[in-house]
């Protein structure tokens, strides 16, 4: 089988992506490596990429520089994306998920016609209504709640769900019914349990669309204390002097998380995706 | 409701018995109507459960997104300014005249047309390009693939306001910047530094650049899932007629996964309309070159935030959905099933 051709072949495969991953993930290493780096060393042409003088001081650093009422807190900053991402991702499954079950297991007059709204609503991107958003709530500005509140109920997850619960068969469903069981406790006792895969890809979607979320927070917070990691982040590469090794310090703190999610559901999260595509 | 009549065991044709029908269901009678009567009340609270189920999605969607739709349209008709002392006025279509002919205000409106179209018209076909040679180079039983896979689709899970950062860095003007120093060295000296982010003939070559890379992880995971569902016996079948590997490609390959490529770029292309974040970060604090890169949405957000022009604004968005939804009609009509070759 392993004849010397097919070898030398693998050994190629190998080398090509090897060398494509490397370039590729360069980025990232400079992000981590600078990160460690005395900032005079990290803009300092390719000895950028030399892990010398590492330390954790930059980390440090930032937690020192965001620590008072001014600038706002580091550690409120993450304590806010944090709290938005999980209001987001638990309201959303449990608010989604019932939605399409509803929609898709019990039989009433409209439930077509709701579906059919559901996915038109699903060709509006939130940029063509962020602006009116804008207006309608511009007393709610600086609060915690509007921040969470118009990403909750999301017509992509009910989809999702949707078609992942068309895809169980009745017959389980069918016997708790008769023996007595109403559609809530069906649902929750029966159809949850059941759906753990479309329930994890769908939260980790979610949760990452949430936690680099942009447009809305500079558009309605302007106030440290409620402000999320990502819209500190631009906030603070753009004041003066720039410090780079922090400024990459601190990106690394806003990725951890996510890479930490990343990493441990990775499985679950590319095939949610691969299944809603090829689906959709 | 035909379920309810086909439980009928004594009415083997319900349809020639009309009376029937139109009994009352859930008057009590002998054993068998009793059964049948708490089926269909059953049944007939299924609707109440169902709409109580789906109505916090539905009604959060309809607060949230069918209102702000419709109110974008309205706002888009009248004269509207955040704490402006005048009440709106009725505009008509006088927004949409002067985001389009007016020489004063359509300027930076056009440019961000063609700016987002210009970023479209290069990032669909290359990002779905790219997408899909990592794809068919990761569709390999090797070991550690799963491992490759991870390193391409990384960037995907970092937030923009970081790429951003992280290519500020990369893109530096200063002769000590990542990318002019590496050009340095391999011109031996001759190239000098370059400032990518500020200088308008590569701007947004610069944002196309890293907007790729931090997108094309998403895209080729489709596109593996897509490869992945191509039966084995097509390409052993192929190989036993000696076709060369561009003709599994072309023959097989593509064939395969055109659902997959159409849905791919349809999807990119609805993103590349909804670019934002990083010409926002890199405009505000990276000297991006404004004119340059300004985009449809940036537009929206600079009229409605910075000038306080709601009205103006909601134009805007309410072009940027017709844009969004004209694409995703358009493609769905050109690259149908049975339309190809």
């Amino acid at each position: 089988m392993a004849t010397p051709r097919t070898q030398l072949r693998r050994l190629m495969d190998y080398a090509v992506l090897s060398v494509l991953a490397f370039v590729f993930t360069l980025p990232v290493t400079y992000l981590f490596l600078g990160s460690l780096k005395p900032s005079d060393e990290v803009l300092n042409g390719l000895s950028g990429f030399l892990p010398t003088h590492l330390s954790f001081d930059n980390y440090f650093a930032v937690l020192d520089a965001l620590n008072s009422e001014s600038t706002g807190y580091f550690w409120r900053f993450m304590g806010v994306s944090l709290l938005l991402a999980f209001v987001v991702v638990t309201g959303g499954l449990f608010v989604n998920s019932m939605a399409a079950y509803g929609l898709s297991r019990l039989k009433w007059r409209g439930r077509e016609a709701v579906m059919t709204l559901i996915l038109l609503l699903m060709l509006i991107p939130f940029e063509s209504v962020a602006v009116p958003l804008f207006y309608m709530f511009n007393d709610q500005r600086n609060t915690l709640l509007i921040q969470a509140l118009p990403f909750i109920a999301n017509a992509f997850s009910v989809y999702q769900f949707h078609t992942f619960f068309r895809s169980i068969p009745p017959s389980i469903e069918e016997a708790a019914r008769l023996d007595g069981a109403g559609p809530w406790r069906t649902f929750f006792a029966i159809v949850v349990p059941m759906s753990k895969p479309a329930f994890a890809s769908v939260a980790i979607l979610t949760f990452l669309i949430q936690w680099g979320s942009f447009l809305w927070p500079v558009l309605m917070v302007s106030d440290p204390s409620v402000r999320p990691l990502p819209l500190e982040m631009s906030v603070f590469q753009g004041q003066e002097p720039l410090d780079w090794g922090q400024t990459l310090a601190f990106g690394v703190l806003l990725v951890l998380p996510v890479l930490a999610v990343f990493a441990f559901f990775q499985r679950w999260f590319v095939q949610g995706v691969a299944n809603s595509a090829i689906k959709g | 409701m035909n379920s309810v009549d086909s439980a009928r065991p004594t009415l083997p044709d319900g349809e020639q018995d009309p009376p029937i029908i139109s009994e009352n269901p859930t008057r009590p009678g002998h054993p068998v109507r009793a059964k049948r009567s708490t089926r269909s009340a059953r049944k007939n609270r299924d609707w109440v459960h169902g709409l109580a189920m789906s109505a916090p999605a539905v009604v959060g969607l309809i607060v949230f997104v069918g209102v702000p739709f419709g109110y974008a349209v309205v706002l888009s008709f009248y004269n509207v300014r955040l704490g402006s002392p005048l009440a709106p006025s009725f505009f008509g279509l006088e927004q949409y005249r002067r985001l389009f002919t007016d020489p004063d205000l359509s300027g930076p409106f056009l440019r961000a047309l063609l700016n987002n179209l210009t970023f479209a018209g290069v990032v669909v076909p290359l990002q779905t390009a790219l997408a899909l040679a990592l794809a068919i180079l990761l569709n390999r039983k090797l070991k550690a693939i799963g491992l490759f896979r991870s390193f391409f689709f990384m960037p995907v899970v970092f937030p923009m306001a970081l790429v951003a950062v992280i290519w500020r860095l990369i893109l530096a003007r200063s002769d000590q910047g990542m990318l002019n120093s590496a050009l340095d060295l391999v011109s031996f000296g001759n190239w000098g530094a370059f400032s990518w982010l500020g200088d308008a003939t590569t701007a947004m070559a610069s944002i196309i650049v890293l907007s790729v890379w931090q997108g094309v992880g998403f895209q080729m995971v489709i596109l593996l899932a897509g490869l992945q569902q191509i039966p084995n016996e097509l390409y052993e079948a192929a190989r036993l007629d000696r076709a060369t590997r561009w003709q599994q490609f072309r023959h097989v390959t593509l064939p395969g996964i055109r659902g997959t490529l159409v849905f791919v770029a349809m999807l990119t292309s609805v993103l590349s309309f909804r670019v934002f974040d990083q010409v926002y970060i890199l405009v505000r604090g990276g000297g991006l070159d404004e004119d340059a890169t300004r985009t449809v949405m940036y537009q929206a957000v600079t009229t409605a935030f910075d000038q306080n022009n709601i009205g103006q604004a909601s134009a805007i968005t309410v072009v940027f959905f017709l844009i969004v939804v004209a694409l995703t009609l358009v493609q769905r009509r050109v690259v149908r099933p049975g339309n190809e070759d």
